[in-house]
């Protein structure tokens, strides 16, 4: 029998004997030891890498908040908005359950972004952990999808509108669009119906995914091993009496001490902003939306919340006149490409491919344009492992001219949100198209950017 | 069993045949659920057309009914209003009204059967938000030789005083023309334009 097979476990006091007979019928020991305590981490992780685990805390926080909010909301547009302010006013603490959540949705972005940027500065993106950032991006897209249907969940003016204009995006697509925009909202217009099912993505679908996700994240993470500020592999220098590598110390407890330190300084921050500001100026719960929805009258000013601004603002750049810098900016990229590619099929597909792009500039409307370039914007994160061609993976050892152009890219996306929440203007818009101009040419040009970079060598093992 | 006996090709026709079969039935599960997210028959049902009163609508001033859950709005144009109608010719980009976004006798050069009265869908042809009126002719944020006309308030589009797109903004069309009829001098039916009683 499997069962008397297993070592007892020792160590746990009192507990011992339950957990053996748990052991013995379930691989506890085993998980805990692949995924904590026998988990080897690079020693040298700094500020940067306490991302991740915040946005689990963050994703445990919206799922309990979540549940409870469930049992006072009503996904009713006649009795949604009412609702809410019921959970506000005379639910028993109904309001800090809801400021929690709302808080916790943008600092659910703020950590994500922040997780994100550590992989762009420490190249954790690059072989072998390529999958590991596809599944990231997975959830990020799942979390913008997770976000804009809890939006409309409160009914005011700005979840009404929103929607309303999220969901026109998928009007402008040729030949299925009408009848695609028609099928997500259930309705001829933005109603009841799709209140309803919104709900119904919010609570349940959305949120099964995310957890799949987050462990396929974690899984492939762990097969692989995590990356660190240098970007070396610990793995290849192991210890040749342990197996373990030298660089490498258990992450628990060394990282779940250091990570719980991180969700303490978190939660100080976290719960100063729910308590004293918890609308944060307009950015994380907009004013317009605490007046009820109103499908006569779109707000004078109307922005999506602070996470979309940036892609916003580049689905506003694209107007008739724009289609002519992106033509030339298609024409120099094919350009780009025909002349290093060696591969004569490449050449082919690159003059192609930028033909149609050129005359579909020119033959559909330019709205349909800027729905593509939002979704590019997105999408584009995701070749980014094949795009980045330097010898090196971390910043550390990158030169000037990747680190000037990391710092573009970022400051570019500031400026992008920026603009995304503001009404538009002629000088706005104009530094919106230089922005997203540049801000796919961070991409694009990479991997010709990311070889002509002058690297230092990378160390053989990590420092310090 | 040994080795030999087993028959591989059938082997291989069985899993393929499973897998298409339950590939079909999988598509077939799909179909309920896709079409669970249609519009219901209810929702089909509303829309009926709406009748409205315009006669204590002033000149220079507009009124918004809701019609299948959109805006439309009515405004009475004065002659001053006209004229920066015509005057937006070269401004806008489909100053003909060559694509169909109105009903054939909406097509000229006001965009409605009188041309004092216009009737459109307030719903941007862009992404959807309604446009608010800025019918006085001032310098704007968004243009500083304003005529007067509709903004959008979500990503800048212009629209004349007629629901004429302005050039070179997100809005690639004129605002939508429903179907309407005059009742009699102060009574329009909106949604239904057919002749006879």
């Amino acid at each position: 029998m499997a069962a008397t097979e297993k070592q007892p476990v020792t160590g746990a006091g009192p507990f011992n004997g339950i957990l053996t007979w748990v052991d013995q019928r379930f691989p506890l020991i085993q998980l805990w030891k692949e995924h904590l305590s026998e988990y080897y981490a690079p020693k040298n992780f700094n500020f940067w890498y306490y991302f991740g685990s915040l946005a689990m805390v963050v994703l445990g926080l919206q799922i309990v908040t979540g549940i409870f909010l469930t049992m006072h909301y009503k996904p009713d547009a006649a009795q949604a908005f009412a609702s809410v302010e019921y959970i506000m006013r005379d639910v028993p603490l109904g309001w800090l359950i809801r400021y929690m959540h709302s808080t916790g949705a943008s600092a659910f972005f703020v950590v994500v972004y922040l997780h994100m940027f550590r992989g762009l500065m420490y190249g954790s993106y690059r072989q072998p952990r390529e999958l590991i950032w596809i599944f990231g991006m997975v959830i990020y897209l799942c979390l913008m999808a997770e976000a804009f249907f809890g939006y409309l969940l409160p009914w005011g003016q700005m979840s009404f509108w929103g929607a309303q204009v999220i969901i026109n995006l998928f009007d402008a697509l040729p030949v299925i669009g009408p009848d695609l925009s028609l099928w997500i909202r259930g309705d001829y217009v933005v109603s009841d119906a799709t209140l309803n099912r919104f709900f119904a993505f919010h609570v349940i679908a959305i949120p099964l995914v995310l957890a799949g996700l987050v462990a396929a994240h974690i899984m492939a993470l762990h097969e692989v091993g995590s990356n660190n500020p240098d970007g070396v592999e610990i793995k290849k220098n192991k210890d040749p009496k342990t197996g373990h590598p030298v660089d490498g110390i258990p992450f628990h407890p060394y990282y779940t001490v250091k990570d719980t330190l991180g969700v303490v300084v978190f939660a100080a921050v976290f719960v100063t902003i729910m308590f004293f500001m918890p609308e944060f100026g307009g950015y994380f719960l907009e004013y317009n939306n605490f007046i009820p929805a109103d499908p006569l009258k779109t707000p004078s000013h109307i922005a999506p919340v602070w996470y979309f601004t940036p892609y916003y603002s580049i689905l506003r750049a694209a107007t008739e006149d724009f289609m002519w810098v992106l033509a030339a900016g298609v024409i120099g990229l094919a350009a780009l490409v025909i002349s290093s590619a060696k591969n004569r099929t490449v050449k082919l597909a690159t003059a192609v491919i930028g033909a149609v792009l050129l005359v579909g500039f020119f033959t559909i409307e330019a709205k349909v344009w800027g729905v593509v370039l939002m979704g590019a914007a997105v999408m584009i994160f995701f070749p980014l492992p094949w795009l980045d061609q330097s010898p090196v993976k971390s910043i550390r050892y990158k030169g000037a001219l990747y680190k000037t152009v990391l710092t573009i890219f970022v400051v570019v996306f500031l400026v992008l949100g920026y603009f995304g929440t503001q009404p538009v203007t002629p000088a706005g818009t104009l530094i919106s198209q230089v922005c997203t101009m540049i801000y796919f040419a961070f991409f694009a040009l990479m991997p010709w950017y990311s070889k002509m970079d002058k690297t230092k060598p990378e160390p053989e093992r990590v420092t310090g | 069993m040994a080795d030999k006996e087993l028959d591989q090709g059938k082997r291989r026709f069985l899993v393929a045949a499973t897998s298409v079969a339950g590939g079909v039935a999988s598509g077939a599960v799909a179909v309920p659920f896709v079409a669970s997210m249609l519009p219901s028959e209810r929702a089909k049902a509303a829309g009926a057309p709406v009748e409205v009163d315009i006669s204590r609508l002033a000149p220079g001033e507009q009124m918004t009914v809701e019609w299948r859950g959109k805006p439309v709005w009515i405004v009475r144009r004065t002659q001053e209003m006209l004229e920066t109608v015509k005057k937006a010719e070269d401004k806008v980009a489909d100053p003909g009204s060559k694509k169909v976004q109105q009903p054939p006798y909406a097509k000229n050069e006001f965009r409605s059967i009188k041309p004092d009265y216009l009737v459109v869908v307030g719903i941007c042809t862009h992404l959807g938000c309604s446009p608010v009126g800025k019918f006085k002719a001032e310098p704007e944020s968004f243009d500083s030789n304003w005529q007067g006309g509709f903004y959008c308030p979500c990503h800048g589009s212009l629209f004349d005083l007629a629901g004429r797109v302005y050039k070179n903004k997100p809005a690639p069309d004129n605002l939508v023309v429903p179907p309407y009829k005059y009742l009699s001098d102060t009574r329009i039916l909106i949604g239904d334009d057919s002749k006879g009683a």
